[in-house]
């Protein structure tokens, strides 16, 4: 579905990510993970073209991507929930909801995905007419995963949606991560909680300064000493 | 729409015509003084330049510090149409189109570079933007003869009484109003808020960028071109730095993102200079800009977002969307 390849993207001089290939079939939850500054946010905004590779090829459903703008890539149905939520702190929770439905033109459609986001986040629904920025951290990234969903992705970009959230509140998360994909959504999923991303995701890519240092599914890569010792924090 | 909405544009429009009347009553009763009436007119001159301003910088969150160059821009092409053609209300309405249209038109091409980057870059270019246009008006007469260049422009037909201002002002105040309240206003309200949010869900931020941009502008245009008409003389110092931090300090004051806040302060602005003019004679000039300083200071200290902060009332404030039935909301 996702595909890129020999993606290398710079910062002025400083490259963030130096050559990485990787792929996502359709139905799939992939995530990239590593360490704070290893390149997989850059990745995620690269993708979803809000920064320019400096090299590389992007493909969705088998159509270049790499020189769209941001709001085609969204068309598409690649849509980016991005790191630090960036709701709309001064709209209320359902006009950030609408704000997601923005390219779509099917009214009846809209309402519909606003019931199905209510319910999945009844939370949401008790505070939508709250503004955005009232919320609490796990709500407003309910709120930033609800948007995204508004806009009938195809493919939904996670950028660490565990990012400052207490443990039951990320367990929570990764469970809805979890139902969306059941539901048929395709997902690639950033995190630095490589714990929790392993659970919930089908295979992985660890990003290591800028490179993909291995790939493989969840369950081997959960298993693999170097793993356990770098991401999951286990003494080798 | 909404039963609620239509009462409103009642009430509204009920407003409009007292007011009207009002100003009528006290221009004949002699309470309102030729003098006064005057002030008037520029105060509803400014009211559409700044609700020009207050689109783009107010609402859509760009930086733009020329904007009195756009004034000028439509005050003096809409001036050589009424010049060169005569006063009738036919040509009169031809000028205000064309200045308008002319201020629009430079915007659009001002903002094809520009617009692409953030929002800094836009006063900084709009700045300089400002300069040139001072110096391009400062020497017009080398290149049109009728417009008069350093020693300003004269001998535009005044053919803009209080009528076509008050039609003009508030037919600015409904168009804007209107923008705002569009999706399309929501989505400047959103670029402003957070560029990546409007990114991620599909704003194309540089065609809002762009229509704030060239609205406002031609806002700016309007208004200028209606000055050119009410005011015999054009002198190039009315359009360069100091008139549009006038425009700057009216949408900040107001309260970003309000245009109530605009439309009330741009009005009280006018007449609290005019006011000054009167209590401190020919000193006023000189501390001008003291006063300016001075309020803008006690306004961040005491209240930073503005007297209006981001609401509006009455007419302006946002619909509640029958539509939507009992999940209706009320948009602040």
């Amino acid at each position: 579905m996702l595909t890129v390849r020999n993606l290398s993207v710079y910062y002025g001089a400083i490259q963030a990510v130096q050559d990485i290939s990787f792929e996502v079939k359709e139905g799939e939850v992939v995530t990239l993970i590593g360490a704070n500054g290893a390149g997989k946010s850059t990745t995620l905004r690269t993708i979803s073209s809000l920064i320019k590779p400096k090299n590389g090829e992007i493909t969705f459903e088998d159509k270049t991507v790499t020189n769209l703008k941001p709001h085609q890539i969204v068309g598409l149905g690649l849509i980016h929930v991005p790191e630090g939520r960036k709701i709309i702190g001064n709209f209320t929770v359902r006009d950030n909801l609408k704000m997601g439905a923005f390219l779509r033109k099917d009214k009846a459609g809209i309402i519909e995905s606003m019931e199905e986001v209510f319910a999945r986040f009844p939370r949401l629904k008790e505070r939508e007419k709250q503004l955005g920025g009232t919320l609490s951290g796990g709500e407003q990234q309910m709120l930033a995963i609800g948007r995204g969903l508004m806009a009938k992705p195809r493919l939904l970009l996670l950028d660490e949606p565990s990012m400052g959230l207490s443990p039951i509140l990320t367990e929570e998360i990764f469970e809805i991560i979890r139902t969306i994909n059941q539901k048929g959504t395709t997902i690639l999923l950033v995190e630095q909680n490589a714990y929790m991303a392993l659970q919930v995701a089908h295979r992985a890519y660890v990003l290591e300064t800028g490179r993909v240092v291995m790939s493989g599914d969840s369950q081997t890569l959960r298993d693999d000493q170097r793993i356990r010792a770098a991401y999951l924090g286990e003494i080798a | 729409m909404a039963l609620k909405d239509g009462k409103r544009v009642l009430v509204f429009i009920a407003g409009v015509i007292a007011v009207y009347a009002l100003v009528k009553l006290l221009a004949m009763t002699g309470f309102l003084n030729p003098y006064w009436l005057r002030i008037l007119d520029q105060a509803l001159i400014m009211t559409i330049g700044a609700l020009g301003l207050s689109v783009i910088f107010g609402i859509s969150g760009q930086f733009s510090i020329g904007h009195a160059a756009f004034f000028g821009i439509g005050a003096y092409s809409a001036g050589l149409v009424t010049k060169s053609l005569g006063g009738d209300p036919f040509t009169f309405l031809l000028a205000l189109a064309t200045g308008a249209f002319m201020a629009g038109l430079v915007a659009f091409l001002i903002g094809l570079p520009v617009l692409r980057l953030t929002s800094d870059y836009l006063g900084i270019a709009t700045l300089g933007f400002g300069i040139i246009v001072k110096v391009g008006f400062d020497n017009a007469n080398k290149v049109i003869p009728e417009m008069g260049g350093a020693t300003g422009m004269t001998g535009i037909p005044q053919v803009a009484n209080f009528e076509w201002i008050f039609i003009f002002c508030i037919l600015s105040i409904v168009l804007a109003r209107n923008l705002v309240q569009s999706g399309h206003g929501r989505a400047c309200t959103a670029l402003r808020e957070d560029e990546v949010a409007a990114n991620v869900v599909g704003i194309n931020i540089f065609r809002y960028k762009m229509l704030a941009f060239v609205f406002g502008c031609t806002l700016a245009g309007l208004a200028g071109a209606l000055y050119a008409h009410r005011y015999p003389f054009l002198h190039p110092s009315s359009f360069d730095f100091l008139p549009s931090i006038d425009f700057l300090i009216i949408v900040v004051l107001g309260g970003m993102g309000s245009l109530t806040g605009t439309i009330v302060t741009a009005i009280g602005w006018v007449f609290l200079l005019e006011g000054l003019r009167t209590v401190l004679g020919s000193t006023f000039v000189d501390y001008r800009g003291v006063i300016y300083a001075l309020l803008l200071i006690i306004v961040i200290l005491v209240r930073r977002q503005g007297i209006f902060g981001n609401k509006e009332y009455g007419f302006l404030a946002p619909v509640v969307r029958r539509k939507e039935g009992r999940n209706a909301t009320i948009e602040s």
